[in-house]
């Protein structure tokens, strides 16, 4: 599956493997082709700075929240990151070694996660990390990253405003996701006004930014932006000021057990979307989301982000069918799972670019990676360790998916210090 | 202790009236030289920096624990709100450390270089003047134990003088911490948002993240700590501690006896919430960031936790519990991280029902009474037994 | 800001925004009445509450699931039979809960708050562990999703009306109990003078189980109806917590007229803040006034008064 990312071996673990080691790679295993067996790559050379590496196992951390209010969230990214480790494995895993693998608990509180990263990475000395959910979350393990010099493949759409040696980007940043969204609803469906609406932190609030300045260069107007508290379970007053200003597209980006409630009273009110009148466009809301407000609640509705699990690609297809395998027929996979499950790959790739596990080779090697298998489809990473990816336009339809109308014919670069946003 | 009568005042035998005398009895002073044992000599050298830091984190939560003693055992006053003053006081600090970690070199890449990265995000062009004055390390660490104890002070004065008091007074605080909390996230532009202060690396030029700063910082903690205990110990046995056992258990006859009762209720709320704040501000340093997370209701009823499991009327006891709940913690959840938090809520109910005196009420039921047998008294009481 | 709107306009946003603010309105009584039960006549601090309630949004999911599965055709009406159920079953564990745990405690309110936290959090990972760390989707029958129309402007949302209802149905349920039944007669005595009442024969220790579990029963029954407006997940009950203790608070411990009053208050003035506000300067302004007014009047806006 990877057959295209498991570039040959480095000259430098050639000369290695010359001279260290002709014997033993002679009684190799004859059905590990040449260059990815263990012995190959002998452990001093590949792992110069102690990190968890034998000669037959590597050791990487997961860290999300598996308790708390964001386990909701997070669930799917560790099945995710756990169907590719498994699937890694079964192709003879990452320089002929298997991938072994700590889960820690962040409890959803960001303190915990900062305690969790450095026990991963000081204790348990991983060879990286996936994991984290929330901006809040990734900044509080951003400095722990960076001093004891880990890598870690975050998952979620954020952002931006941040570019770190030490993190490699896996989900879209705001511009990505945001301006070609903003750009189709213009263009084919003849928006002129927008409501932006979103959950009162980061995220929502720097996307909105992004989105009204977008709004505004386009010459077209934004008539009411507002904010309410994570959490929060009564959108009724922010559903009667839409009724009132009557806006061409609402831009939500509510988050959470929010974002339920707020579907739900949407559809109460009135507001059918199917009928597109105001038309509703979020950045929030996957396929997982849907699965807790109900697919006849949203239908209609309009969603910008990289992936949709109705992706019709063979990539794709051989994943959905992997991961239903793997955690259940009744499982729905959305955007950050995606990401998520690309992470471990990526970091594969890096290795077998970099032909070592230590993280300035891989920091290193990561521009320029590509991945031809990625279920989005063709991925690679940037200079700014963010990925080059597409972005699409899906419509909710009743059974819980979405159907996608509309992708962006590139790669959208990603840049998150976006000039003239900001 | 003259104007309780023993036969009304059943939790009171429990409590132990402090007697007149030493400044420590001999189950504390053996208690405190544990402790100090522990927490100076022991860990140091059995953990490695990453763990020590753990525990150097954990110690900053005994503040609070010892402050809630002095409330709630004490006092009677159960405050769920004491993450607000553990924030307060993180944030003072964190806010001087963050505009150090600010400094236009580090910041060049911002539209407004020099201040805080989350204000440039926010379109914010100039430092709020509230800001200002967080240029000074004295005035930050004034603000810490100023600024929390002026907030108990208004939140104290405006509750006790109306006689608010036992749950209400819990709810209050917790409505309050909720406030605050969606106050801090929603003015991200000037707080950081859910975020918090993030990033925090030197102070007065000094790297707070290496390894060798945190281990120094672990000892100030400890000696802060210690501080504290004594101060806080200081107050038990003053005439002052006698009051607050004698209005917690009967409030009225304290007040017939002439005492004006919301003074002495205040100014044990304000020291809880100086003792939160310094914890507050000590974990800002050692964990490298402060987010509005602790300001919560989770934490601060948390940290009452600490406090119930250590023993309510215990001060050292409150520090052996912060250090025992928050260990298992991170033992428990990092060995079944999916199953911790059953382990924990069985833990709170097993403290209320089972040990409601905590740790330092099984010390004194089951290990003292052995040690006791084992060691008796050299020094003969100074009343001869008839 | 209303400039640029027609009169009959700005009146359909009234009309509309009043309707919001009693939907909220029916919300918070809905919420509070089972703590009011508990809370005001009980004295118990029940942290669990919101797990209480969510318990109640499970079995409506289970039984929305069931009649899925066995009775499509009365599909409609399912709702109905899952708030009777989530009554029964969150009252049934709130004996069990009374028995094991909360009546050892009643001499000591603020421990009971601890302890019922630490059911919540065991609550809490049970629903993790049996219905999965995701938030479920509960189906709700398509008559309940629609809206009345009124005007071009005015809608109602059905499930906004009954909600209403239901709340109007519970408080008047919850009333004949406590002031037209023997049994409330009963629960009145042991709040107002609990030896006298074991006195006269009063069984008390059963009186407290059946207080308490009909408290935790309302709550299910919130809980079920939350379903319609509200997310259904393992931590969800925790998004309720402060505000139903505030609304009883606020109201005067013991004071069922309170609670409705204080739900009443508090709502009109969040919707309304809302509207001219952003919604989380709404909420804190909200709850700052609230936390004033008790500063001021501790007893809450209806106090019980009682010989102590």
């Amino acid at each position: 599956m990877t057959r295209k990312t498991s570039l040959p071996p480095t000259k430098l673990s050639r000369r290695h493997f010359l001279a260290t080691s002709a014997a033993a790679a002679a009684g190799a295993t004859l059905f590990t082709p040449k260059g990815l067996r263990a012995q190959d790559f002998p452990t001093a050379a590949v792992n110069t700075t102690g990190l968890a590496v034998t000669d037959t196992e590597v050791t990487v951390g997961i860290l999300h929240s598996v308790t708390g209010t964001m386990a909701i969230s997070e669930t799917g990214s560790v099945q995710a990151e756990k169907l590719a480790i498994e699937q890694i494995n079964a192709q003879g895993g990452v320089l002929g070694r298997k991938i072994k693998f700590v889960q820690e608990d962040g409890a959803s509180d960001w303190p915990t996660f900062a305690e969790k990263a450095k026990k991963l990475l000081v204790d348990d000395k991983v060879a990286s990390v996936m994991g984290c959910w929330t901006s809040a979350s990734r900044k509080a393990v951003l400095p722990v990253f960076e001093q004891y010099n880990g890598m870690l493949y975050y998952p979620t759409f954020y952002e931006g405003l941040e570019q770190s040696p030490n993190v490699i980007y896996t989900g879209q940043e705001a511009t990505q996701q945001i301006i070609a969204g903003l750009d189709w609803v213009t263009q084919t469906k003849g928006a002129k006004t927008f409501y932006l609406l979103g959950s009162d932190y980061i995220w929502p609030r720097t996307s909105n930014k992004i989105a009204r300045k977008h709004i505004e260069k386009l010459g077209l107007e934004v008539v009411g932006e507002e904010y309410y508290p994570l959490g929060h379970t009564q959108f009724n007053s922010v559903i009667n000021k839409i009724k009132l200003k009557k806006p061409d597209v609402i831009y939500a980006i509510v988050v959470g057990g929010s974002n339920v409630a707020f579907y739900k009273q949407l559809k109460a009110a009135g507001i059918d979307m199917t009928k597109e009148k105001p038309l509703l466009l979020t950045i929030s809301v996957t396929e997982d989301e849907i699965r807790g407000i109900g697919g006849e609640n949203i239908e209609g509705a309009y969603a910008c982000m990289k992936y949709f699990q109705s992706l019709k690609n063979p990539n794709n297809e051989a994943f959905v069918k992997a991961f239903k395998e793997m955690w259940g027929e009744d499982m729905v996979i959305g955007d950050v799972t995606q990401a998520a499950y690309l992470g471990p790959w990526l970091w594969k790739a890096a290795v077998e670019k970099a032909g070592s596990f230590d993280i300035d080779k891989i920091k290193e090697a990561s521009p320029g990676i590509e991945l031809t298998t990625a279920p989005e489809g063709y991925v690679k990473i940037h200079e700014n360790h963010h990925l080059w990816s597409r972005t699409r336009v899906g419509r909710a339809l009743a059974d819980g998916q979405y159907e996608v109308v509309f992708e962006t014919a590139d790669l959208v670069e990603p840049n998150p210090f976006p000039e003239g946003y900001q | 202790m003259t104007m309780t009568s023993p036969a009304t005042s059943a939790a009171l035998t429990k409590a132990a009236p402090p007697r007149q005398g030493a400044f420590l009895d001999r189950t504390e002073t053996m208690g405190a030289i544990a402790l100090a044992v522990l927490i100076f000599v022991i860990l140091p050298l059995a953990l490695d920096p990453f763990r020590l830091n753990l525990f150097g984190k954990y110690l900053t939560y005994a503040f609070v624990a010892v402050g809630l003693v002095l409330c709630w055992g004490a006092g009677g006053i159960l405050s769920l709100g004491q993450g607000v003053f553990f924030g307060l006081g993180g944030y003072a600090l964190a806010m001087f450390l963050k505009l150090e970690a600010s400094s236009p070199e580090n910041t060049a890449i911002q539209s407004t270089p020099g201040i805080p990265d989350f204000m440039d995000w926010n379109q914010i062009t100039e430092l709020p003047f509230w800001w200002q004055p967080f240029h000074s390390l004295t005035f930050s660490i004034l603000a810490v134990i100023a600024v929390p104890a002026f907030f108990a002070f208004v939140i104290g004065t405006a509750m006790f003088r109306r006689r608010v008091g036992g749950v209400y007074f819990s709810i209050i605080t917790q409505a309050i911490a909720a406030i605050l909390t969606i106050l801090i996230i929603g003015q991200q532009g000037f707080t950081g948002g859910v975020n918090g202060i993030t990033d925090l690396r030197t102070m007065k030029g000094w790297d707070i993240r290496s390894d060798e700063a945190k281990t120094i910082l672990y000892f100030v903690n400890g000696g802060l700590l210690f501080a504290c205990l004594a101060l806080a110990q200081f107050v038990r046995r003053s005439k002052l501690g006698r009051i607050l056992i004698a209005m917690r258990d009967r409030e009225d006859r304290v007040r017939f006896s002439g005492y004006d009762v919301a003074s002495f209720k205040i100014f044990v709320f304000c020291l809880g919430a100086a003792f939160a704040a310094i914890g507050g501000a000590m974990f800002t340093v050692q964990v490298g960031f402060m987010s509005p997370s602790f300001v919560g209701i989770v934490p601060s009823i948390e940290m009452v936790i600490f406090c119930a499991v250590g023993g309510r009327n215990s001060i050292l006891g409150a520090v052996w519990g912060t250090l025992l709940v928050n260990w298992a913690k991170t033992l428990f959840s990092e060995a079944f991280p999916e199953l911790w938090q059953l382990g924990l809520g069985a833990l709170f109910i097993a403290v209320v029902l089972i040990f409601p005196d905590g740790l330092a009420g099984l010390w004194k039921t089951h290990v003292n009474p052995r040690i006791e047998r084992l060691f008796p008294r050299r020094t003969t009481p100074t009343v001869p037994a008839e | 800001m209303f400039a640029d709107y027609s009169g009959s306009e700005l009146l359909s946003i009234f009309a509309m925004q009043g309707f919001a603010g009693l939907i909220l309105f029916s919300v918070f009584v809905l919420m509070a009445l089972g703590l009011a039960i508990i809370f005001g006549q009980m004295g118990v601090i029940n942290m669990a509450h919101g797990e209480f309630m969510i318990l109640g949004a499970y079995v409506t999911y289970l039984v929305s699931r069931a009649f899925e599965a066995w009775a499509p055709g009365l599909f409609g009406a399912y709702f109905f039979v899952a708030m009777i159920l989530a009554f029964f079953v969150s009252g049934g564990l709130g004996m069990a809960v009374e028995w094991l745990l909360i009546r050892r405690l009643y001499k000591r309110p603020l421990d009971t708050l601890l302890a019922t936290w630490g059911l919540s959090l065991i609550l809490q990972q049970i629903y993790r562990m049996v219905f999965g760390a995701r938030e479920v989707g509960v189906t709700i029958p398509e008559w309940m999703m629609g809206s009345l129309v009124l005007s071009d402007m005015i809608e109602v949302p059905i499930n906004g009306l009954f909600v209403m209802a239901l709340a109007v149905g519970i408080s008047a349920g919850v009333y004949i109990l406590m002031y037209r039944s023997r049994w409330g007669l009963q629960v009145r005595a042991v709040v107002a003078n609990r030896t006298m009442a074991d006195a006269v024969g009063i069984n008390t220790e059963r009186t407290d189980r059946m207080t308490f579990a009909i408290g935790c029963g309302v709550a299910g029954v919130a809980g079920a109806a939350f379903t319609m407006i509200g997310s259904t997940g393992p931590t969800a009950g925790q998004l309720y917590i402060v505000d139903t203790f505030l609304v009883v608070v606020f109201g005067g411990a013991g004071s069922l007229i309170g609670t409705i009053a204080s739900a009443f208050s508090i709502s009109q003035a969040q919707s309304i803040l809302e509207f001219f506000l952003s919604g989380s300067m709404a909420k804190v302004l909200t709850l700052l006034a609230v936390v004033g007014i008790l500063m001021v009047r501790p007893q809450g806006l209806f106090a019980l008064k009682l010989r102590k």
